[in-house]
């Protein structure tokens, strides 16, 4: 068990360093961040020597073994050229406001989805189920992109009921300084619910099917069919012994479908000016932050390859043919 | 427990958003925020923003291109090298330090050292205290544009800024990257002050309750700038009401926002020029100046300004625009296109030829739509254009390797001065003196002389006399591709006064603002 346990933390640290260094290898072809820091009548001079200075002109080994030996001994990732504060504050800042915008999201899924798959599978003939289905296509087909255009022109200009971009009033959440909550102000509720609902609108449609198609393929099982038979009541037979049934695959989706979620947060974080970490990377990618952006890249990687890990060393606890397969 | 005192304060929150309805507000959406509050840490028109809200110079533009008094109240030329300067008395920092004489000799000696403001530091002796109230600055050299130059002398608060931070380091010291005082704090005599600051994010000042300036009809209490970098949310933000002023305004919207009618969309001339430079050096035809017109006169700027422009901008055929010294009103767009085939013809090149060309897309309004209908208006004279653009991050790279025979690049003169334009794109390039830095193959030795000469000239005829020759030289030589000089566009309620706040070096005055 030992072994397992150490060749797996092992493979970790290699997919981390791999990571890093495909991270370090892009960072040249994004730009020049010295650009961005001075005023266009800057000499080159002057220009190479801020480069100097911020160690852009090492070898490139140099510079990867600096940001290794920093990130390992003192967990610093580095300073962002863009936002002048360590990498590492600048993510975690970033990162309330897009797991809000998921939390958010992700109710607005689970509320609206859950009784109307359930009731498309139940009633499949009726004119909301065709009008739920058809209508479902359309949202799969729309880019969030223009969902979202198109909310602020009804609901900001059109309307003028909901606000059209940012986070609003924000609340320091127990006093940290970097987690600000916009969830405990009307002000910050009503920025929500735009981003929210137009990025819900990539989801939405297919949880609907899901739920639809995957109650409709267990209400055709032996065992509903034996519970029918029985003569047990419909509300009894579709919410306890289907729906429950129906719940397994959608949630396991569901966990995958909110991670994916993470990452199609970069566009409404754009259109809607929402200060989270996919608006922070795209201002990273435009304005050649490196330094962040490979900070960002090895975070997310880190996330990834430590939760992998987990359920691997897990999965070998509960399942002791995982690692007999992995002693051989 | 917790949930309680944070509902109570949530409610506390909007309430006070309601009792304060009664002071004047201005949000404001720009397309970007100021990226220190350092005042000296870079030369960008943001920051140049941000230090005429929190700080102020010795003298500013006014709209129609005068000096105005500002912490100087006047000033006399002593000699040739010498500007004496009369400082305003009983003006205070917003630490609440007297403004004095050694505060103008001490920031003008710390943008010295600074490596965006040293540039235009260089012709310049020294900042010498008379008494305290009054400051001689001296010149090397007779210098044509001193008080140019004085628009840039914002004074920082010596005292506030002396002594060692939290972090033991200097208060002083400027730094790009990483944690210095002058990055979060920051004391001037301006309008308005910092209350608050999140990069990227928010951008909070407060009226300065003691400010000097009791003319200024200025009423704004509170101001929120926002950066909001998407053009499509900058413009919602305008028409939605979540803001009162925004900058810059897209073409695509001028309409929307002109036919709201709540807003006014207000353009004013801005000194940017947008040109081609065709390289020399790497495109033998291009050396040949026949071709160089033939080019000029292929290409339809007005058309451009009329059709991608949406008709605001300014077509150009010199560097700098009317109210400058070097404007020679003769010189006027030369668009000809049987003219452009038979220069093509004289010159041998019946047959066209091909050329590489590059342009930003993301710097300059509408830039790869203007690099794709060149490319196109040169097909009709045979020239075959392979064009590529890319993100300005990249492009700047690629304008230091002069990767293309023809390159576009934009400028706006920091003295607000003719000279300047040929000093950066038309003087030959040399390393050593930084002249023709952004000069990708062209060389007029005479060029050279003129504007060197215009330099120490302080006779404002004959100077203006050089001036409008070096324009005429680069026009009969087509030294480049002029375009037009972009317009500064900017979405307002209506309920705001702009009258004086806006100016063609876009620094926005809002400190004189009036909200009715």
């Amino acid at each position: 068990m030992f072994a397992f346990i150490a060749r797996r933390i092992i493979q970790a640290i290699l997919v981390m360093l791999v990571i890093s260094l495909v991270g370090f290898s892009i960072k040249d072809q994004i730009g020049d961040p010295v650009r961005d820091l001075v005023g266009e009548r800057v000499t080159p001079a002057e220009r190479a020597e801020i480069a100097e200075k911020m160690g852009l002109n090492d070898p490139f080994f140099t510079q990867y073994y600096r940001f290794v030996k920093n990130a390992v001994t003192k967990g610093d990732l580095g300073r962002s050229f863009l936002y002048n504060k360590p990498n590492l504050e600048v993510i975690l800042h970033h990162a309330p406001a897009t797991i809000e915008l998921v939390f958010g999201t992700a109710l607005i899924i689970i509320v609206i989805s859950l009784p109307l798959g359930v009731y498309c599978a139940l009633r499949p003939r009726t004119f909301l189920s065709r009008f739920t289905m058809s209508f479902s296509t359309l949202g799969v087909s729309m880019p969030v992109y223009l969902t979202a255009i198109l909310l602020i022109f009804l609901f900001a200009i059109h309307w003028q009921v909901l606000p059209s971009y940012g986070r609003g009033d924000t609340i320091d959440l127990f006093g940290l300084g970097w987690w600000s909550t916009g969830l405990l102000t009307i002000d910050g509720l009503r920025h929500l619910i735009l981003p929210c609902v137009s990025l819900s609108t990539l989801m939405l449609p297919l949880f609907i099917r899901l739920i639809r198609s995957e109650m409709m393929e267990v209400l055709e099982t032996e065992y509903i069919k034996y519970a029918w038979a029985k003569g047990l009541s419909p509300a009894r037979v579709w919410m306890v012994h289907a729906f429950k049934n129906t719940l397994l695959p959608v949630i396991t989706v569901f966990g995958v479908q909110i991670g994916i979620m993470f990452a199609f947060t970069l566009l409404t974080e754009l259109v809607f000016q929402w200060p989270g970490m996919g608006f922070m990377f795209l201002e990273a990618v435009h304005r050649a932050d490196i330094s962040l952006l490979i900070a960002y890249l090895v975070v997310v990687a880190c996330l990834f390859v430590v939760v992998n890990t987990v359920v691997d060393i897990l999965y070998g606890f509960i399942n002791p043919t995982v690692r007999i397969t992995g002693t051989k | 427990m917790k949930k309680l005192a944070l509902l109570v304060l949530s409610l506390f929150m909007v309430m006070s958003f309601a009792f304060s309805a009664g002071a004047k507000t201005l949000k404001v959406g720009l397309d970007a925020d100021p990226v220190s509050l350092d005042p000296q840490v870079q030369l960008s028109g943001g920051m140049l923003q941000l230090s005429h809200w929190v700080f102020d110079p010795l003298v500013r533009w006014t709209p129609d291109m005068k000096f105005e008094p500002r912490l100087a109240t006047k000033w006399e030329r002593l000699d040739d090298l010498t500007m004496r300067f009369y400082l305003r008395k009983g003006v205070k920092f917003h630490s609440g330090n007297t403004f004095t004489a050694k505060d103008v000799k001490w920031s003008f000696d710390r943008m010295g050292k600074s490596a965006d403001f040293k540039g235009l530091l260089e012709p310049f002796e020294g900042c010498f205290i008379v008494d305290d109230y009054t400051v001689d600055i001296k010149t090397k050299k007779p210098y044509a544009l001193l008080l140019n130059m004085a628009t840039y002398f914002f004074a920082m608060d010596s005292k506030f800024y002396t002594g060692t931070d939290a972090n033991g380091q200097p208060k002083v010291r400027i730094l790009k990257i990483g944690e210095s005082f002058a990055l979060n704090n920051a004391s001037g005599t301006g309008a308005f002050i910092v209350t608050k600051r999140e990069h990227n994010v928010v951008l909070e000042m407060e009226r300065n309750p003691n400010y000097w300036d009791k003319n200024s009809p200025g009423n704004v209490t509170k101001f929120i700038l926002t950066p909001i970098k998407e053009n499509a949310t900058r413009v919602a933000a305008l028409l939605s009401g979540d803001v009162d002023f925004i900058n810059p305004v897209p073409p695509q919207d001028f309409k929307r926002v002109e036919k709201d009618p709540k807003l006014n969309l207000v353009m004013i001339n801005g000194g940017r020029i947008i040109t081609f430079q065709m390289n020399q050096n790497r495109n033998k035809a291009l050396a040949n100046t026949k071709v160089r017109q033939a080019i000029v006169h292929a290409v339809n700027n007005t058309g451009i300004v009329k059709k991608i422009m949406k008709g605001k901008a300014t077509a150009a055929a010199q560097q700098g625009p009317e109210g400058y010294m070097g404007y020679k009103e003769s010189l006027v767009p030369r668009y000809d296109l049987d003219k452009a085939k038979a220069l093509m013809k004289e010159a041998g090149y019946e047959n066209g030829f091909e050329v590489t060309m590059m342009a930003p897309n993301n710097r300059y309004v509408n830039d790869a739509k203007i690099a794709e209908a060149t490319a196109q208006m040169l097909g009709k004279i045979g020239i075959k254009v392979n064009l590529k653009t890319m993100p300005k991050a990249q492009y700047w790279n690629e304008f230091d390797a002069r990767a293309a025979d023809i390159m576009m690049i934009g400028w706006h003169s920091d003295t607000e001065d003719s000279g300047n334009f040929s000093e950066f794109l038309m003087m030959c390039e040399n390393k050593e003196t930084g002249y023709g830095q952004y000069n990708s193959g062209y060389c007029n030795p005479k060029v050279d002389e003129l504007t060197i000469a215009a330099q120490s000239e302080t006779d404002m005829k004959k100077r203006a006399e050089i001036l409008q020759e070096i324009e005429q030289i680069l026009y009969d030589d087509a030294a480049f591709v002029p375009f037009h000089w972009q317009n500064h566009a900017y979405g307002a309620k209506k309920n705001l006064n702009l009258k004086g706040v806006l100016n063609s070096q876009n620094f926005p005055y809002f400190g004189d603002l009036v909200i009715e």
